[in-house]
């Protein structure tokens, strides 16, 4: 732990620290090759939807010794569709019987339940009628658009509409990224993974908001000095709040890794399963996007600013003025100090210090 | 890299005993609250419990495109809720969801095929003249005498009539003339001969089973057929059995059909009715009103659309030149006579009223039927969800175990990273768990919550949300240990700029909540009144919690003096010896810029 807390230091006073900002063409790039994949992989592939949004039944047997093919026998005979059983942790039978009206399943069960020589009293029955997950999914839609709007005009409001942008193609970023996976790994798209990829809005803006707020912070003075452009201090506020996002993140996913394993292990399927897998996606969607593609993509922006070009170019000019400076004195190596040893540079620090100050007091 | 502005003005929470005894006395009071109630276990949903659930979902009828509405639903929730109490189910629970869905949760132990039944269908009100009457069963009422004769008398008649009304194609001139058995008799071959003019049409495209099946080219003796095979039905109903009363009252509008009706409690009769005369949907309005005019009581009014007026105008005048029992007309609802007065005359303009020696429960009764078949609402089911007891208790324990392993796993990494701190972190932890589950119980009977599976989910996935708020506040309190401040003063200047990050991805996060329970349906509303709920809590928790613990406990020796296992020990934090942080200012400049 204590390296992990000198580690913390060192990145908060910036010692070390990774070039987020820096390489984030890189990053773009990998996140397009990503999303561009996914995309593809969902035109081509198309999502795995479950019976809950196919329209069908889904049975699940006590604990019982008949095997899944003679289930699966019984409920293809009883349904006249295709049926799918799964072994479940609990030595219980999940049979899914997809295409058949709810009006139909009561009968159904009954012969199932018949052939298996089980009580059909004891058999738990889901029934969904197609037009349900239309539904469902309908409603995500529209929940996912009105929460999308009130985000970007809180987050336009609380902090600027730069980063409103960036959140919002980090969240875009992020389900569609989760969306991907679903389809080409093919996993089950239940009502169980809308809960969960609605839940990574939430998460995945919790965590950009923390880094932005940090970001605000830092940057609020940013025209009164000349020391740092606006995306180097960017990346240091990415690089202060790391820790925090790991730990965030590590903290997030542990919950869900329990739920995931007692779902996917213990219960073999179900709703567990379904909302913590697409959490397990996103969130780790989401705490890359924060730091990768969200802080980035509002030093991009920012770096449009005039106000930040002046920056940038009075950062460089006083950098380079510096390296001449410390060439012609020490005639050497650079030095690792060679910013805080700086009395050559006195002279034109000060007057574009006083006129970005001069501009500050206008634009407050 | 504190701004010294803000972090001087951090000493509001100069009184940390305050807010911790306030949270503690919030705690006692709701667990008090809790068992004072009686109800020390949160409700469990359908799907934990145990039980059925049906989700219906309104349909857009053709021509009524904005029928889906909050009366109209409520309306129908009032209706399945009547209907599925009237199965001595005591704990259904018929409520909307949504705009256009209701949801029936019926627990375990009751017939929840026939509950299905009963909510699956809609509420159909429809007025057909009365052919017969009879009291039905054992107890059939003594007071309705004319049953006996006018069945009597009536049998034989529909063939005969039904042939010659076929053919001259006059119906009711005859009628008021002719004594009491032919009387009867005419009405009936009236509703025949409807029928029949009715039959040829819709007959090709399969129409009624039975008269359709043989529906040659001389309609004639199918309809005598269908009609003897009516009568054969209508005299062998009991309407005191169930079984019976539930095959009753089905038919198509334009044929006749036989009913049962309960005039008082147990006591029932059956009724030959004839075709459907008005549709309930082209009732406008149906009021119970007191009578204070003629004083004769409480009546039923009610106003029909032209259409509906011109349809009631047509029927009362054939009725009302009647004897009784055919002067009267039904009014059946969902299959079912819920009342059939008689007609004293054609009833022009639309509007009508029922009188009667009702009292003031009865007329409002018959009045909310009425407006219950001016409904247009149709349901289909949508989802029915039937869990066994023992899967519910199954998926309880297995959510509850993936809770505890959550849980246990975010104790242990806060343990190992921040040690001593983690104390802290735990408490509050253990206190927002409490809170969560003592609201959660008192919701359960204040506003019907009921813990499902997506909302435990909803539950353990907050763990990490809560836990974060703390991550968030201790890692502002480590940088500014980094920044050489020693705790008590780290502890004040942390606080405001970490309660704000707090808020403000808090507010986010409960935004999400929000939107989702408000916006969507079925289970993930579960999910989201948890996320909400316990996002709320974490707000709580932190303020008036962990702050004010963080403070007291900065007081104490073993992490004010930066113990080893504190995790607030300035060297494992990297803090370097004051000579060193003087010579390297430059890293922490641009925030103090």
């Amino acid at each position: 732990m204590s390296k992990l807390g000198d580690l913390g230091a060192r990145l908060h006073r910036g010692e070390v620290g990774y070039d987020f900002v820096g390489n984030r063409k890189i990053w773009y790039a990998v996140s397009i090759l990503i999303t561009i994949t996914a995309i593809l992989g969902l035109a081509v592939r198309g999502m795995n939807m479950g019976i809950e949004f196919q329209g069908g039944a889904v049975f699940t047997t006590p604990k019982t010794s008949v095997s899944s093919t003679e289930a699966e026998h019984a409920a293809e005979k009883a349904s006249g569709h295709d049926a799918i059983v799964q072994g479940l942790g609990t030595g219980a039978l999940r049979i899914q019987v997809s295409g058949v009206e709810t009006g139909q399943a009561d009968q159904i069960k009954k012969d199932i339940a018949q052939d298996l020589k089980l009580d059909p009293e004891k058999i738990s029955a889901e029934l969904v009628g197609p037009s349900w997950g239309d539904q469902i999914a309908n409603k995500a839609w529209q929940g996912l658009a009105i929460f999308l709007v009130l985000v970007v005009i809180y987050l336009a409001i609380a902090f600027e509409w730069r980063m409103a942008v960036a959140a919002f193609v980090a969240l875009i970023h992020d389900i569609t990224i989760t969306v991907g996976i679903y389809a080409l790994v093919g996993f089950e798209v239940t009502p169980g993974t809308v809960i969960g990829l609605l839940t990574i809005l939430g998460y995945s803006l919790y965590d950009t908001v923390v880094v932005f707020d940090s970001l605000k912070e830092q940057t609020k003075d940013i025209t009164k000095q000349t020391r740092w452009t606006y995306s180097e201090i960017a990346n240091r506020s990415i690089n202060s709040t790391l820790v925090r996002s790991i730990n965030t993140t590590v903290v997030a996913l542990l919950p869900v890794a329990g739920l995931l394993f007692i779902g996917g292990g213990v219960l073999g399927a179900g709703m567990l399963n379904d909302i913590s897998l697409s959490l397990f996606v996103g969130l780790a969607a989401g705490a890359y996007s924060s730091i990768f593609i969200a802080t980035p993509l509002v030093a991009d922006l920012k770096e449009r600013e005039p106000q930040m070009k002046a920056l940038k170019k009075r950062v460089l000019a006083k950098r380079a003025q510096a390296e001449q400076a410390a060439d012609t004195a020490a005639d050497g190596p650079h030095g690792d100090q060679h910013e805080d040893a700086t009395p050559a540079v006195v002279g034109p620090r000060s007057q574009s210090g006083a006129r970005s100050r001069g501009r500050g007091g206008k634009r407050r | 890299m504190a701004a010294p502005k803000k972090g001087r003005s951090a000493s509001t929470q100069s009184k940390p005993g305050r807010a911790l005894a306030l949270i503690l006395i919030a705690i006692v009071a709701l667990t008090g609250g809790m068992f004072a109630s009686g109800h020390t276990k949160p409700r469990l949903g359908i799907d934990l419990a145990g039980g059925t659930s049906i989700t219906l979902t309104a349909i857009n009828e053709p021509g009524q495109p904005n029928a889906i509405n909050k009366t109209n639903m409520d309306t129908a929730v009032e209706i399945m809720n009547r209907r599925v109490n009237g199965l001595g189910v005591s704990e259904a629970e018929v409520q909307t969801q949504g705009n256009e869905n209701i949801i029936v949760n019926i627990p375990k132990g009751t017939d929840s095929e026939e509950a299905r039944q009963q909510v699956g269908t809609t509420a159909k009100l429809y007025f057909r003249p009365v052919l017969k009457v009879e009291g039905s069963g054992a107890a059939a009422l003594p007071s309705t005498p004319p049953s006996g004769d006018a069945s009597g008398s009536a049998s034989p008649s529909p063939s005969k009539s039904g042939d010659k009304n076929a053919d001259n194609g006059t119906d009711k001139a005859t009628s008021p003339e002719s004594a009491s058995p032919t009387g009867s008799a005419s009405p009936q071959g009236r509703a025949v001969t409807d029928a029949l003019k009715a039959d040829p049409t819709p007959s090709p495209s399969g129409s009624a089973s039975p008269s359709a099946d043989k529906a040659s080219p001389t309609p004639t003796p199918s309809a005598d057929k269908a009609t003897q095979d009516l009568e054969a039905a209508y005299a062998k109903l009991d309407c005191s059995d169930p079984k019976q009363r539930a095959t009753a009252g089905k038919g198509k509008n334009d044929e006749p059909i036989i009913a049962c009706g309960e005039e008082a409690p147990k006591v029932w009769s059956k009724f030959l009715l004839g075709p459907v005369g008005v549709d309930g949907t082209e009732i406008t309005k149906a009021q119970a009103i007191l009578d204070t005019q003629n004083g004769s009581g409480w009546k039923v009014v009610m106003d029909f659309d032209s259409k509906g007026g011109k349809k009631f105008l047509d029927v009362t005048t054939k009725l009302s030149s009647q004897a009784s029992p055919q002067n009267q007309f039904a009014i059946v609802l969902d299959d079912e006579v819920v009342s059939h007065p008689e007609v004293n005359g054609p009833i022009t303009g639309g509007k009508a009223e029922i009188s009667g020696s009702f009292t003031q429960q009865e007329a409002q009764n018959l009045s909310n039927m009425l407006s219950y078949g001016a409904l247009p609402l149709t349901f289909k089911e949508s989802s029915v969800t039937t869990v066994d007891a023992a899967l519910g208790g199954e998926q309880l324990h297995a959510g509850l175990i993936a809770g505890a392993i959550g849980l246990a796993l975010v104790v242990i990494y806060l343990l190992v990273y921040y040690r001593g701190l983690s104390l802290i972190a735990i408490a509050s932890l253990l206190v927002s768990a409490a809170l969560t589950y003592v609201i959660m119980s008192l919701l359960g009977p204040a506003i019907g919550f009921a813990l499902n599976l997506p909302a435990v989910c909803g539950a353990i996935v907050a763990i990490g949300i809560t836990a974060d708020s703390f991550i968030v506040y201790f890692e502002r309190v480590r940088d500014e240990i980094r920044e050489g401040r020693s705790l008590r003063p780290a502890v004040e200047r942390a606080w405001p700029r970490a309660r704000r990050t707090i808020l403000v991805s808090d507010f986010v996060s409960f935004l999400a909540a929000a939107v989702l329970f408000v916006v969507t349906v079925g289970k993930v509303q579960g999910f989201a009144f948890t996320l909400g709920l316990t996002t709320l809590l974490d707000v709580v928790v932190v303020f008036f919690f962990t702050k004010p613990l963080l403070t007291l406990l900065a007081r104490r020796k073993f992490f004010a003096g930066g113990h080893r296992l504190s995790g607030l020990d300035p060297k494992s934090l990297g803090v370097q010896p004051p000579l060193r942080r003087t010579r390297r200012p430059a890293p922490a400049d641009p925030k103090e810029a």
